[in-house]
């Protein structure tokens, strides 16, 4: 019996993805994001979430994309994943979808330039829309970013 | 019954007691033969005892039972105090808060008490180490706490034994299968009264009669007849399992006396304790003195209501939460603030700026509930160095000054390990041996100062003790071998330079490695744990005449005043208590020495750093402008001058972290705040500034 994923979609660089609704706090329009020195280039800042400051990284940086100007319909989706909450600035955010699990297949190596292990599945809709599954705990990963770090000394 | 909800209170009042009974053992060490401080462990004991019987932990309750064995011979000066016993109760009281530290962390509360319980039970025969440190033991006869003598039996029966009677104590046992133990009964004492006079029996005759007793009673007895004859006798009697006779002499009878004085004590004693046990709602178990049990409870609930408390426990989380909100209301009040300037209407304003004053005088009463006592680090101290000196065959007094000087709860939590390290490290390596002292013309007893106070926006907490100091060619040498400094450096430090060396990583003196200290990883740590609190310590030392660590540490760490500095389109805040003074500087003052860029400051010479350059500012530059804006900001006794492009002035600001998944990438930036306009402002670190 398959199953039933709700997931958020959003857009980047004309490619769908999607995130699991429970793993998504809230999704919030761009605010004003206040620079933390010494980062690497795809962490934006720091936002204020009602209270409490949040991490907001570009998600096309992070997936090595071309980052682009931030336009009306660019939105902050705060999720929390790994004990993390971290805002991903992503290019519009605009549905809510259900996935029946057994439309997920595994990702093939490359997909639009993003590394795999990036990727949880990809989910095929309809008959041509492709939604990408991200695999937050890699997404999220501290690895990279101090990697990052010990290269930029 | 459902014990969780008593769990926390358990726990609570454990803890109290805890304290309370190595407190007074601790005093008790002082001055063995006040009798009034083993009252009051005898008291502590007894109702953690009861507290852990009623919660079900019964090594818990064993050990502490026995301990109150060992103290209510103590008590009665039918033993006293010696170094062996001390020994033993610590170790008792080491093992009870092991007990209770695994009940805090969920575990059964388990431990193995055996052995414990084995030396105390030992201690209560009177077998200290063979050394019959036992007044008197409680005669052979086993003359229970039940039968307890009046002044006028005790003189019948001394004045029988005068006029050559024989006194007996009779302990009769009925057969398991009796059907008939009154009966039984009767005819003993019908013997027994043929041949002389019964003076005292438990349970009473009436109660006997009215087969109000289990399966043996007993008595004690005055007669002329033969012991023999009288056993054979009372045998004689059927369904009677047994009939034990011990003579009662002189000697037993003073012990009698004395016994009997006690058990007066034990009674108001038992009193006194269920009036405790009242006042925190657990029941008291079965009092140890059965004939006190009746009187105990009609004076327990006259003396209960006495002490009121002026204090309620509350739960950490509704502190944290009150402090969480408050932080919020402060944001809305700055933004209000701003608000109302730009609005200009004067009603508005008055009423913004009352608002200002309530929440601030709300802020005191916030951050001063968060405050506790550093009391409740410093009251496992004495107990740490009295054991330290012991296995150092030292002797140390610890003098504790300022101990209710209050400090931040978040503070206190962290402060405790790096404070054991010092005092360890006084203990150890700074005050000498005995032989030592003596040979040096110093008092045989070393002493170590802990001191606490407030300063300013500041607590100080002082470790000082008389030993030997620090030997800056040992410490230099020391440095250089483990490659901490090179010879040209040794050279020019000052004193003081050369003792904060020994804060350095892998930096030891000990010549050799002892258990206590001497690992080389101690004093790193401390250091970095009181610079991660926003603290700093420094080391004062005079060869030969001891040494002073020095701890300064913030009062709070969770709303701090700041200057909000400008920086192009970014704004900034710099700690208060780090800035020493504000001011501008010309860009022609800008010197270079060794390429780093200095200034005059005050007739001494200062390094500039550019706050631009360090955080990378995207549209600021300091060396475009002639004249710019600078903060002298200090670092234990280094400064440095901070440019900076415009001051914003000073405003309280409400710590925030900055998140998980940037935490630890980051050096200059201590931190974030959320400013009245809701956006986000970075918290700079003064000491990342300063090398």
């Amino acid at each position: 019996m398959a199953e039933e994923l709700k997931v958020i979609v959003f857009t980047l660089a004309h490619e769908e993805y999607g995130i699991e609704v429970d793993k998504v706090r809230t999704i919030e329009r761009m605010v004003p994001i206040t620079r933390v020195p010494k980062t690497p280039a795809f962490v934006k800042g720091v936002i204020n979430l009602r209270g409490i400051v949040i991490p907001v990284i570009d998600l096309r940086g992070r997936f090595g994309l071309a980052e682009t100007e931030i336009t009306e319909n660019s939105r902050i989706i705060i999720v929390a994943a790994n004990d993390l909450e971290v805002g991903f600035i992503v290019d519009s955010a605009n549905d809510v979808m259900d996935v029946m699990s057994d439309a997920i297949e595994n990702p093939p190596e490359v997909l639009g330039g993003i590394k795999a292990k990036y990727i949880s599945g990809v989910a095929k809709i309809g008959d041509s829309r492709l939604l990408i599954l991200l695999n937050l705990v890699e997404v999220l990963s501290r690895n990279e970013i101090i990697q990052l770090e010990q290269f930029g000394e | 019954m459902e014990m969780n909800q008593y769990m926390s209170i358990f726990i609570d009042e454990s803890n109290d007691h805890l304290q309370s009974l190595n407190e007074n053992m601790l005093r008790l060490e002082q001055q063995p033969e006040d009798i009034g401080i083993v009252q009051i462990i005898f008291r502590s004991a007894h109702t953690l005892k009861g507290m852990s019987a009623t919660m079900g932990f019964e090594d818990l309750a064993a050990l502490t039972h026995e301990m109150e064995n060992v103290l209510d011979l103590v008590r009665n000066s039918k033993l006293s105090m010696n170094g062996q016993i001390f020994d033993t109760l610590f170790k008792c009281l080491d093992a009870l808060e092991a007990m209770v530290q695994d009940i805090i962390n969920g575990g059964t509360g388990k431990g193995d008490v055996a052995d414990l319980v084995e030396r105390l039970k030992a201690i209560v025969k009177g077998d200290v180490n063979g050394s019959g440190v036992v007044k008197a033991t409680v005669p052979a006869a086993g003359l229970s706490a039940s039968l307890v003598l009046d002044q006028y039996q005790l003189s019948i029966l001394s004045q029988s034994l005068e006029s050559g009677h024989n006194a007996y104590y009779i302990e009769v046992k009925v057969r398991e299968d009796c059907l008939l133990k009154a009966a039984r009964a009767y005819m003993v004492f019908d013997v027994l009264e043929r041949n002389g006079e019964v003076v005292k029996a438990y349970p009473s005759v009436q109660e006997i009669e009215q087969e109000q007793f289990d399966r043996s009673f007993s008595v004690y007895y005055i007669t002329q007849a033969e012991e023999g004859l009288l056993r054979d006798q009372i045998s004689r009697v059927s369904e009677i399992e047994s009939a034990i006779l011990n003579a009662v002499d002189r000697a037993s009878l003073e012990e009698l006396g004395r016994s009997q004085g006690e058990a007066e004590k034990a009674v108001e004693a038992a009193i006194k304790e269920s009036a405790a046990t009242v006042a925190i709602s657990t029941p008291p178990p079965v009092s140890l003195v059965s004939a006190a049990d009746s009187n105990a409870t009609r004076p327990a609930a006259t003396n209960a209501g006495n002490a009121a408390p002026r204090t309620i426990r509350v739960d950490i989380e509704r502190l944290d939460s009150l402090m969480n909100l408050f932080s919020e209301l402060l944001i809305d009040r700055v933004r209000l603030e701003q608000l109302a300037s730009e609005v200009r209407r004067n009603d508005l304003t008055e009423t913004v700026e009352h608002m200002a004053r309530v929440s601030a005088d709300l802020q005191n009463i916030v951050l001063k509930l968060r405050m506790v006592p550093v009391e409740s680090v410093f009251n496992r101290f004495p107990r740490m160095v009295r054991d330290l000196a012991k296995s150092l065959d030292k002797k140390v007094d610890l003098v504790i000054v300022g101990a209710e000087t209050e400090l931040d709860r978040t503070v206190i939590d962290e402060i405790g390990d790096p404070l054991v390290h010092l005092i360890r490290n006084a203990v150890d390596h700074g005050i000498e041996s005995i032989t030592e002292r003596v040979k040096l013309g110093k008092p045989e007893v070393g002493t170590v100062h802990l001191r606490a106070f407030h300063s300013g926006n500041h607590v100080f907490i002082e470790i000082e003790e008389d030993g030997k100091g620090i030997n800056r060619p040992k410490v230099l040498e020391t440095a250089i071998k483990r490659g901490v400094i090179t010879d040209e450096e040794a050279k020019n430090l000052t004193d003081d330079e050369v003792n904060m060396l020994i804060f350095a990583a892998g930096f030891s003196t000990a010549d050799k490695v002892s258990d206590i200290s001497g690992r080389g990883v101690g004093l790193d740590v401390v250091k970095s744990k009181i610079s991660s609190l926003g603290g700093h310590v420094a080391v004062h030392s005079t060869l030969g005449a001891g040494t002073k660590f020095s701890i300064q540490l913030p009062l709070t760490l969770s709303i701090i005043a700041a200057m909000l500095i400008k920086l192009g389109s970014e704004k900034y805040a710099f700690p208060l208590s780090s800035i020493v003074e504000t001011g501008s500087v010309k860009r022609s003052e800008i010197r270079t020495l060794h390429g780093n860029r200095i200034i005059d400051y005050r007739q001494s010479i200062i390094p500039v750093v550019s706050l631009a350059a360090l955080v990378q500012s995207p549209d600021y530059r300091d060396d475009e402008e002639a004249e710019t804006e600078m903060l002298v900001v200090r670092k234990g006794d280094k400064l440095a001058a901070i440019l900076v492009d415009e001051f914003i002035g000073q405003s309280e600001i409400v710590l925030k972290p900055l998140g998980k998944y940037l935490a630890g990438s980051l050096d200059v930036v201590s931190g974030a705040t959320i400013l009245g306009d809701g956006q986000v402002a970075l918290i700079v670190d003064p000491n990342a500034l300063i090398k």
